[in-house]
């Protein structure tokens, strides 16, 4: 599924707002949470997951192909867990516990 | 650096600012959104979001576990994960640090 999918598919099910509503709605949730995690914050979705910042530091890499040093930059990187919920429901009917 | 955490309540204050929704439809949207997210990988189908990110799925094999208190042996059920992969525009919003 894409976002174009996702848009069509919410807008299909909520008949009274119009698609462009629907549209906004959409990047506008995408947009807060990039916003946040942006701006060093945890985003916690209860029940489906939560998006955090690692930071890691930088450091001397080398070039896989001429084993030249090269330095990395520190970086921050967005990572996702997935929440309880969702981790169970994925794996229903799997047996086992 | 302020260090929150961003609920949905947030994400639906920003919709109601932002859209003109009602406080209980945008609250209803998030969840819509998440739900169609979450059912969407539940029906094994990766999700796509454009300067976003994406969600897939990776199945994970049997695999031999351990109680770590008894040191018992146990299986380790097959199971099926979601792997997010961040958009480089993502990436590159969380390091332009307002330089």
């Amino acid at each position: 599924m894409t976002k174009s999918e996702l848009i069509q598919r919410l807008s299909e099910k909520n008949p009274h707002l119009y698609l462009r509503d629907v549209e906004k709605i959409v990047d506008t949730i995408f947009e807060e949470i990039t916003r946040a995690l942006a701006s060093g914050d945890r985003v916690e979705l209860r029940g489906f997951g939560a998006f955090s910042v690692k930071e890691r530091e930088a450091r001397t890499g080398r070039n896989p192909r001429t084993g030249e040093k090269v330095s990395v930059d520190a970086k921050r990187l967005p990572f996702f867990k997935t929440g309880k919920a969702l981790r169970e429901k994925l794996n229903e009917g799997h047996g086992s516990r | 650096m302020a260090n929150r955490t961003l609920t949905r309540a947030d994400i639906a204050e920003a919709l109601y600012e932002q859209v003109g929704l009602s406080r209980n439809e945008s609250a209803d949207l998030v969840e819509s959104v998440l739900d169609e997210i979450a059912q969407t990988l539940v029906g094994g189908e990766a999700v796509k979001i454009s300067s976003f990110g994406s969600f897939s799925l990776r199945e994970k094999g049997e695999r031999v576990g351990r109680n770590p208190k008894t040191g018992v042996e146990v299986p380790i059920s097959p199971r099926k994960v979601v792997v997010f992969r961040a958009s480089h525009v993502l990436k590159d919003h969380i390091n332009e640090k307002g330089a």
